[in-house]
């Protein structure tokens, strides 16, 4: 068998994990069983979006049937401490509300119960005494001197601003014949996994700390966090996944102070402590993507090449920067120019807080908020050049090539051919047959527009860019931080058997399967002979602060990481074979389930004979060759620099392309949006397994289309919540969500082991923006809010109501009112 | 018509998944809770707890039901399937949930046992459906991860596959 026909990755696989999932077999974290005497708990939360807590009365709830103990504030003053903050500013955050609720559903107390029905019930028992007080929860009124200060001792809301700059953009402003501006206010979304947070905690007897079993995602980074906030040393925090989680998207990051305050509820009750999220609790107070402000202005030339961008943007993350805030607004910043090639950008980024649910991941992280921006300011410049917008974006492409290419602001794209992908996307999407369409439709009166979105895909995110939000005082002051460690274990059995165990926390992306396609090509194997655990355990497995599912950091690093330690594994394993073979050791093939000479397949051996010598016959082992028996890698990408003196900072390892446009029309009468196609190219480097792909591809594109029409977490602007229950935040269903064409083109990553990128979040940032450009192309206007809901097209549609006739004074009625 | 305490747990017995199954539930404890937690049947998974998002659907007597908006004590007497009765009696997957695994019609798995429910009642009644017809019927049921596609081929593939069985 040659190398070639043993390959598998690369191909389609059926998933190994479908099968237990398809018959009801799956293990999620509420299916997992639990300690004998757990208790459930049920969480009271602020029903005002900012009150004091003057006291609370838990008597009468305490003295219910089946009611064991209450939490309040005084428990978590008492085991645990204020969350570390990413930015230096006097204001904590702890895992429960202790003396101030700055957000509506901000947990309050905790009810622990023999079962989740009587705690629910003895919530309403619980009597907290509120003063309430006034809230905001519009960034730009945050800001303003009269406006409620939510953490006294910062003084305002604004709790960090910078200012960047790269290249020269006021000599570039200064020549530039235009200068084009757009603002735009991105509104608040959050992915929505069906499966809501669990968390199982229990406080160990003695020293031994605690333990927790949790649906958490990661970035493990946060583990650190807890263990501060819980007093103990991380070994003392253990902390264990459910082999199946049900989605997250980044929002199950968000479950990290429930550890915590469910490890103090098991500790107060010398119990094991259950805690189960429902849905409401989750649209209320799990988590959100930021909104944000930005003003974005370009320097233009005549001919439609940007020649400087200048950035103002003003993040809201809610009442507390919750780690890993600042994160959403540095996530992008080594790539603020985007797919282009502009040289000089100014960077203002403030970010203040309100009277709203703290913010934290979300698939495509930061990059809705920057991509929509950016994007629609480049169609704005077409329309104000009388140019067609893909004309636009074609004249600002980083040239082919330029790779890798260096931003201004420092992200290196590794690779990538974006005129390629865009000229492959035209054709194969049939751009001209979309234009003859919206041709023949205008002529018949109907609002049909295309849309255009180009946008670098970036996965793998660097530790420390985060450290962006500090000064390069700070920094030093701190010490540097970068990199992502990912790791991945390929062990032996004693029967020749071959398992990988990862720290990558998967929520149904399938890493299982490509582990096994690539630990099978290592080693000459069948995919379904590896054996791949993906569930976490903090105290046995390999991680580090980049564990976990985030990023998009999967193919790139994980799946990297398991390829080098199966390498290992088998160079360890061929020096064996050569001394049994008698052949140099270079000269050793694997394919096939046998290891044999590569000159003479015919002088061969069975994997699993060669494989279990470490176990049974160390002693054999030829002078100086090591068993083989379980090898862990570690593996950072070596480009994840520290953000230097000039504030330049390479954000992310590999850097994917998408490319978007689509055709939509606008019915007149109702303001309803409908997509006629969409088309959507990807280059994410090197493809693993094409099925999981096109998978992710699909399941962004679906969510991006939630997040374009229909998803918004509403605030009143007294700060109430208006988005409680799945019939007021609306996800697509099947009937809404069309089929996207998919197209692809591979230019393989020369930073990542296996040459692939991330391609998870690309279409949560480019399909939001394509679909609004289509929505501006069609109306001709240039203000548009997501998400964009039948009546708010139709507002645009038509001109504002005349004001009611103004009615002649009657008797009686005061001139001055 | 039983008259229900309040305080008190009922025994209820049922037949799930062709089985006479038993156990205790007070008169408020859902039909959802009541297969995941006292029957140990978890495959049926809660998403809302308010009727929106179909991922705890079972057949009543043959209807898809939320069991998240039923009570246990309504179920007692019947005749429940939940997707854990889908596949043969050696564990072979059935036609529909082949045809889920061949499309790739599942990533998290969360919300699926609630879709496999709803067709597999669906394809009994409505043995050569097209998509449109499968699109207006799944759009009770939030899937997050899959984009819905591979689940709609899914289910036309499953419907031709039991058409040749039939």
């Amino acid at each position: 068998m040659s190398d070639r026909e043993s390959r598998r990755i690369g191909l389609p696989l059926e998933r190994f994990e479908d099968r237990a999932l398809l018959l009801g077999r799956g293990r999620f974290a509420d299916d997992m069983p639990v300690p004998a005497g757990t208790l459930h708990a049920a969480i009271l939360r602020s029903p005002h979006p900012h009150a004091e807590i003057r006291g609370i009365d838990a008597a009468a709830a305490r003295a219910l049937p089946g009611v064991f103990a209450i939490v309040t504030g005084e428990d978590v003053r008492r085991w645990t401490r204020p969350f570390t903050v990413g930015v230096k500013q006097k204001m904590e955050h702890w895992c429960l509300a202790v003396d101030r609720a700055r957000y509506v559903g901000e947990p309050v107390a905790v009810v622990l119960a023999e079962d989740r029905y009587r705690a629910e019930d003895a919530l309403d028992a619980v009597a907290v005494d509120y003063a309430p007080l006034d809230a905001v929860v519009d960034p730009q009124l945050a800001l303003a001197a009269e406006a409620p200060v939510l953490h006294a001792g910062v003084g305002g809301n604004l709790v960090s601003e910078r200012r960047f700059r790269y290249g020269d953009p006021e000599a570039a402003f200064r020549a530039a014949p235009r200068r084009i501006a757009i603002t735009i206010d991105y509104p608040r979304n959050s992915c929505t996994p069906i499966e809501g947070l669990v968390v199982l905690a229990e406080h160990l007897p003695g020293a031994e700390g605690y333990e927790v079993l949790a649906n958490f995602q990661g970035p493990f980074a946060l583990h650190p966090v807890m263990a501060l906030a819980l007093k103990v040393p991380g070994t003392r925090l253990r902390l264990k996944t459910p082999p199946d989680s049900g989605g997250s998207f980044g929002i199950k990051q968000s479950l990290f102070p429930y550890v915590v305050l469910m490890c103090v509820a098991a500790r107060k009750a010398g119990r094991p402590v259950k805690w189960v999220e429902d849905r409401l609790e989750h649209l209320v107070a799990a988590s959100s993507a930021t909104n944000r402000v930005t003003t974005l202005t370009a320097a233009v030339s005549a001919e439609g090449e940007v020649t400087a961008l200048a950035w103002d943007q003003l993040e809201d993350c809610g009442a507390y920067l919750r780690a890993p805030e600042p994160a959403t607004l540095y996530r992008m910043h080594g790539n603020m120019s985007g797919a282009y090639k502009v040289r000089n950008l100014a960077i203002t980024n403030r970010i203040v807080l309100t009277n709203k649910t703290p913010t934290g991941l979300n698939r495509g992280f930061g990059g809705p908020q920057v991509y929509f921006a950016l994007e629609r300011l480049m169609q704005c410049i077409a329309v104000e050049l009388d140019l067609d917008p893909l004309e636009i974006i074609r004249r600002n492409l980083v040239p082919a090539d330029a790779f890798p290419y260096r931003c201004p602001a420092g992200a290196l794209l590794d690779s990538g051919n974006y005129q390629e992908a865009v000229a492959r996307a035209v054709a194969e999407g049939g751009l001209d047959e979309l234009r003859r369409r919206r041709d023949a439709a205008r002529r018949e009166g109907r609002l049909y527009g295309i849309g255009f979105a180009a946008v670098v895909e970036p996965s793998v995110s660097n530790m420390g860019y985060i450290t962006t939000a500090l000064t390069p005082e700070e920094r030093h002051k701190a010490g540097p931080k970068n990199g992502a460690q990912a790791s991945a274990t390929v062990a032996l059995d004693p029967l020749g058997g071959v398992s990988v165990a990862v720290a990558s926390t998967p929520q149904g992306q399938g890493h299982a399967t490509v582990l096994a396609q690539v630990a099978a090509d290592a080693l000459g194997l069948e995919a379904a002979e590896i054996r791949v655990t993906v569930e976490l355990d903090t105290a046995k497995d390999a991680w580090s602060i980049a564990s976990g599912n985030y990023s998009s950091r999967f193919a790139a690093a994980v799946a990297g990481s398991a390829h080098l330690a199966a390498l290992r594994l088998r160079e360890k394993l061929a020096r064996l074979a050569a001394a049994q073979l008698n052949v140099p050791a270079g000269e050793i093939r694997f394919a096939g389930g046998r290891i044999f000479a590569a000159g003479n397949p015919e002088n061969s051996l069975a994997f699993a004979r060669i494989a279990g010598t470490g176990h049974w016959s160390p002693g054999t082992l030829p002078e100086g060759a090591e068993a083989a028996l379980r090898e862990t890698v570690f593996w950072t990408p070596p480009t994840l620099d520290p953000p230097n003196d000039a504030d330049e900072v390479n954000s992310s390892a590999a850097h994917g392309f998408v490319f978007d446009f689509c055709g939509v029309e606008i019915e007149r009468d109702t303001g309803r949006l409908r997509i006629d196609k969409y088309v959507t190219m990807h280059d994410a480097g090197r493809v693993l397994n094409p099925a999981l792909l096109e998978g992710q591809v699909r399941g962004g594109f679906a969510q991006a289309l939630g997040a374009a029409l229909f998803e918004e977490f509403v605030y009143a602007e007294d700060g109430s919540f208006l988005s409680g229950t799945f019939a007021d935040y609306l996800l697509p269903t099947t009937a809404e969500v069309p089929e996207p064409q998919i197209l692809h083109i591979a230019t393989p990553s020369p930073v990542t082991p296996l040459g692939a990128k991330g391609v998870g979040e690309g279409n949560s940032m480019s399909t939001p923006v394509c679909l609004a450009n289509a929505v501006a192309d069609a109306l001709g206007v240039a203000d548009i809010r997501l998400p964009m809901m039948p009546a708010r097209l139709k507002a645009l549609l038509e001109p504002a109501e005349p004001p009611p006739p103004a009615r002649p004074a009657s008797p009686g009625q005061s001139a001055a009112r | 018509m039983p008259r229900l305490s309040r305080d008190m747990r009922h025994p209820i017995r049922l037949v799930v998944n062709g089985r006479e199954m038993a156990g205790d539930a007070a008169p408020r404890l859902l039909l959802s809770d009541f297969l995941r937690h006292v029957l140990g049947l978890t495959g049926t998974h809660v998403g809302c707890e308010h009727g929106v998002c179909g991922a705890c659907t079972v057949l009543i007597d043959g209807v898809p039901t939320r069991s998240c908006l039923v009570f246990a004590v309504q179920a007692a007497g019947r005749k429940v399937d939940t997707v854990e009765g889908l596949a043969g009696p050696d564990g072979e997957l059935s036609p529909l949930q082949l045809a889920f695994q061949r499309n790739h019609a599942l990533q998290c798995g969360y919300c699926t046992p609630g879709i496999l429910m709803s067709l597999s009642a669906y394809l009994r009644t409505h043995p050569e459906p097209d998509e449109g017809a499968l699109r207006d019927m799944l759009s009770g049921h939030l899937c997050r991860c899959t984009g819905y596609t591979p689940i709609i081929r899914a289910a036309l593939e499953a419907a031709r596959e039991l058409r040749k069985e039939s």
